[in-house]
């Protein structure tokens, strides 16, 4: 596919990456060369000086032949303008980025008057990934598919759960329900395992379940799973704001934390329920005085990655509270992994999966179809949900029969409503959606699950 | 909240009023009264709950705001309750809430009193009444951080709850020295007034247990006619020395460094006496007619002037015998109280100087809509949160007062009898108008009614806020 990226920061750049490995023809329309720079050297992709709003600078792009137009600059008015000339002048699919709250409200309307397919906006995601954690808090990351009926849960296998040097095979007895493991992460590697593989502490366990089931699974190996009832935010910025009224919305008591007075305001005026303190957050006093040591769920959110990491250990020193850390920088997250901070939230990474699932689904309109798309295992394996439609050839056949590429797991057959996890007898009838996890990337069909 | 460092400072508060109780059962081996071995009773008794708290250090030295205020409300209320056992035990009261009421009564410096005829009770219960006012006066917790180092960040959150007035400035840079000299002004002024009171011929007991009442700006007789009794001269000093305990003890500390200048120029100080000076003219002047000369309807109006407004108590005369302008002014000039940090009660003279000055200022920002401007006091200003603090304690103040009112009322008795009887205790002044005269007492008063009276002395003497706060939900909160 032709795609044209506009915006080359964060976000343009880890979709620019993720898109060029996948064999998509990119071009980055950027108006600073600075900053196109580091595409050049890092990526197959062209790289176009401009301001991606103006005819000439789009058609230089080509976009007449394009596929796909993505607006990820700053601005939500430049993002949206972009959007509406590819698509009225070229008639293209178009992804656009609105991060202003205001806009928020009628993002639907917005979207439906100027056709553009697909809005994100990184901070709403980011807070429905939290909320979802804290609604489920022995979970390090929680993926959902078939519009939440399975979940894909991971965690850190902790010595009181006595599951060491239990093989997966035996786990699901241990455990006494239906869970499936999808993958383990130890030290730097990433295994998608089989029957044998043999668990040890400090493993961290991706499995697959549907919400009953996991939240058996935790109570019988005896971590408590139980909703949170309140939460510290330390940091008032948009996606606290989005992640506030969620928690409200579900009875959860918010504190946060922020050392700008007229920020502050704002966010009193904003969210009347929550308890809004002015401070610094990272002053041990304040913490303390806020009972940080009462709170269940911290959730550090200012600016500095930094801040949020220091915050977050003295949160795990003080508190038996849930951790959730936001990192904006990726650089580093092989040495985050070490510091046992809980949940990260990368919100870029967040954004730039959101569209690469849309880009897949897309692209996939023909006998079967990419319906979700997560990154796990650290972004070493990706885990996909296809909707099987007739004609497919993996239709009918018994899993035991089937010829899977290696490092490809089965995870899961939605039939509806139910949910099943696949043993060698089951096989997959049309109308079924499936979730394939898998090391290779760049999966666009179910067939691709097959040998050649 | 750190419930063991909470209850480890209470266990030395218990600690102190057990020493506290060894001046009693010394008066009550020296008069060889039998009512001592309630003192020695109920002082075992504090003792062994105080060493059982203190028995171990606390390990988590945590101590913020909230613990501030929760510690110092428990404490008045362990301390009430520990020091009401005596009266029981001796048999002088025998309802337990009648004890408690006198002894909320005597540790927040109220002297109001349900005790018919006090001539009648043991020598040594007579001396732990009064000596409650003293330990109340400067308060147990000040004197506990003039002894003892705690937490780091205890100290200021004590000082602060415990002290009156809008804003506590240490003398000091450490709160440690600044609660020594505190307390050490206060020793000082007490021994003076005792050596006074004895050289014009008062007996030692009287003396002792007169200036206790004064120093505290309690107001509890060892008469039934207070002070009435004693001569026209002790009467004048007992005037001077009440005014005096009513002065901010900053006052006496500039002075005790020789800030001459800095010391005559603070504002409350100035309109205390400016109120004083008024008040005793105009009252001196309504009741001319009822004593025989000028010169003895000045000197009763004085110490009537003088008790009430720094919020003592004592009486030479049934004030509610006198005519109406000077029962009004009485009654207002209980609102008003001492300074702050004296040991009286009260609204205090500097709170009002603030209202009144930034109902000046808001006047003036009706005519100057754009209008910037600063409330000043002693020269300096006056932050925002002073002024504000300053009127949720008035709005408090007033939910209290008639909530108050309105539940002594359900007992039948007349306005003027709750209204003063509220506004008696809360201020912490002891008698009021009317059947809670000062010739009269509040033992008629229902349980309910007492109770109330006993959270308004309490509240009162802790400025509100930290016993209200004991009834908020987000102070019991884990978060």
């Amino acid at each position: 596919m032709k795609i044209i990226i506009i915006g080359c920061g964060k976000v343009g750049y880890a979709l620019a990456e993720g898109l060029t490995q996948e064999n998509h023809d990119v071009t980055i329309i950027d108006s600073s060369a600075e900053r196109l720079q580091d595409v050049t050297e890092e990526l197959d992709a062209m790289q176009i000086i401009g301001n991606g709003s103006s005819i000439n600078t789009l058609m230089e792009a080509g976009v007449a032949d394009t596929d796909l137009l993505i607006a990820v600059t700053g601005s939500d008015e430049l993002n949206l303008l972009c959007c509406l000339i590819a698509k009225k002048q070229w008639d293209c699919h178009t992804v656009a980025r609105v991060r202003n709250p205001i806009y928020n409200k009628e993002i639907d309307l917005i979207k439906e008057s100027l056709g553009i397919s697909m809005i994100i906006n990184p901070e709403l995601a980011a807070s429905a990934e939290i909320a979802r954690l804290l609604r489920f808090p022995s979970a390090i990351k929680i993926d959902t598919f078939a519009k939440g009926r399975v979940e894909l849960l991971k965690f850190r296998i902790r010595p009181e759960f006595q599951l060491d040097q239990i093989s997966i095979a035996e786990l699901p007895r241990r455990a006494k329900c239906d869970i499936l493991v999808a993958g383990i992460e130890r030290g730097e590697d990433a295994h998608i395992p089989n029957g044998n593989f043999v668990l040890q502490n400090g493993d961290l366990l991706s499995i697959i379940a549907s919400p009953q089931n996991a939240a058996a699974f935790f109570r019988n190996i005896g971590l408590a799973t139980n909703q949170v009832k309140n939460c510290l935010i330390i940091g008032g910025g948009t996606i606290a704001v989005y992640l506030a009224r969620q928690l409200l919305d579900m009875k959860i008591r918010v504190a946060i934390i922020d050392k700008s007075i007229d920020r502050c305001h704002i966010l009193s005026e904003l969210l009347p329920d929550a308890v809004i303190i002015h401070g610094d957050g990272t002053s041990r006093k304040l913490l303390m005085e806020e009972n940080l040591d009462g709170a269940e769920a911290f959730v550090a959110l200012t600016n500095m990655d930094e801040e949020n990491i220091m915050l977050s250990l003295f949160a795990r020193e003080h508190s038996k509270a849930k951790l959730v850390t936001k990192v904006n920088r990726m650089s580093f997250d092989n040495i985050l992994d070490q510091f046992d901070l809980g949940s990260i939230i990368y919100p870029k990474y967040i954004t730039a999966d959101y569209i690469l699932r849309y880009i897949r689904a897309m692209q996939n309109s023909i006998g079967s179809n990419v319906e979700t798309l997560y990154h796990i295992l650290d972004g070493k394996a990706e885990a996909l949900e296809f909707c099987i439609l007739e004609n497919s050839p993996v239709v009918g056949i018994p899993l035991k029969d089937m010829q899977l590429k290696n490092n490809l797991l089965l995870g899961c057959i939605h039939r509806k409503g139910k949910v099943i996890i696949p043993r060698g007898n089951d096989s997959i009838a049309v109308g079924d959606t499936v979730i394939v996890v898998t090391t290779q990337k760049g999966l666009d069909d179910i067939q691709d699950i097959l040998k050649k | 909240m750190n419930y063991r460092i909470i209850f480890y400072i209470i266990g030395w508060v218990l600690n102190i009023e057990a020493a506290f109780m060894l001046l009693p059962v010394v008066t009550g081996i020296l008069y060889q009264e039998s009512a001592m071995w309630a003192f020695v009773k109920s002082g075992a008794l504090c003792l062994a709950a105080g060493l059982a708290l203190t028995l171990k250090k606390p390990k988590r030295q945590y101590f913020y705001v909230k613990e501030g205020y929760v510690t110092v409300a428990l404490s008045w209320i362990f301390l009430s309750v520990m020091g009401a056992l005596p009266f029981l035990f001796s048999g002088a009261i025998l309802h337990p809430v009648d004890a408690l009421f006198e002894t909320v009564s005597g540790f927040t410096t109220t002297g109001a009193s349900i005790v018919p005829a006090v001539e009648d009770l043991p020598k040594c219960v007579l001396m732990w009444r009064s000596f409650t006012h003293w330990i109340g006066g400067m308060g147990v917790l000040v004197f506990l951080l003039s002894l003892l180092k705690l937490a780091g960040g205890s100290h200021m959150n004590l000082m602060k709850a415990e002290s009156p007035g809008p804003s506590v400035s240490k003398l000091l840079p450490k709160v440690h020295s600044t609660a020594k000299i505190l307390y050490g002004i206060y020793i000082a002024i007490t021994i003076a007034e005792f050596v006074v009171l004895l050289v014009s011929g008062m007996s030692v007991f009287d003396a002792l247990t007169t200036s206790f009442g004064t120093a505290g700006t309690g107001g509890f007789g060892i008469k039934n006619d207070s002070i009435a009794g004693y001569s026209p001269l002790i009467q004048i000093e007992v005037t001077i020395f009440m005014i005096l305990f009513g002065v901010n003890f900053n006052f006496y500390f500039l002075l005790l460094l020789h800030k001459w200048k800095q010391a005559f120029s603070n504002e409350e100080v100035f309109w205390y006496f400016f109120i004083i000076l008024a008040a005793i003219l105009m009252i001196g002047w309504d009741i001319r007619g009822i004593y025989g000369s000028p010169a003895v309807a000045l000197r009763e109006s004085a110490f009537q002037v003088g008790s009430i407004i720094t919020t003592t108590g004592f009486a030479t005369a049934d004030f509610n015998q006198w005519p109406e302008i000077s029962r009004t002014i009485l009654v207002l000039l209980m609102f008003v109280g001492a300074c702050a940090g004296s040991t009286g009660g009260g609204i205090k003279v500097s709170r009002f100087i603030i209202l009144i000055k930034s109902a000046g200022k808001e006047l003036t920002q009706y005519l100057h809509p754009r209008l910037v401007k600063r409330i000043r006091m002693d020269g300096k200003p006056i932050d925002h949160e002073v002024v504000r603090n300053i009127n949720v304690f008035l709005i408090i103040y007033i939910l209290i007062f008639a909530t108050s009112m309105l539940i002594l009322a359900g007992g039948g008795t007349d306005l003027i009898t709750n209204f003063t009887a509220v506004a008696a205790t809360f201020n912490n002044i002891g008698p009021g108008l009317e059947l809670v005269g000062p010739a009269a007492n509040f033992a008629f008063f229902s349980v309910p009614a007492k109770l109330v009276l006993i959270f308004d002395m309490l509240a009162g003497r802790l400025e509100i806020f930290p016993l209200v706060l004991l009834f908020a939900r987000d102070t019991w909160r884990k978060f």
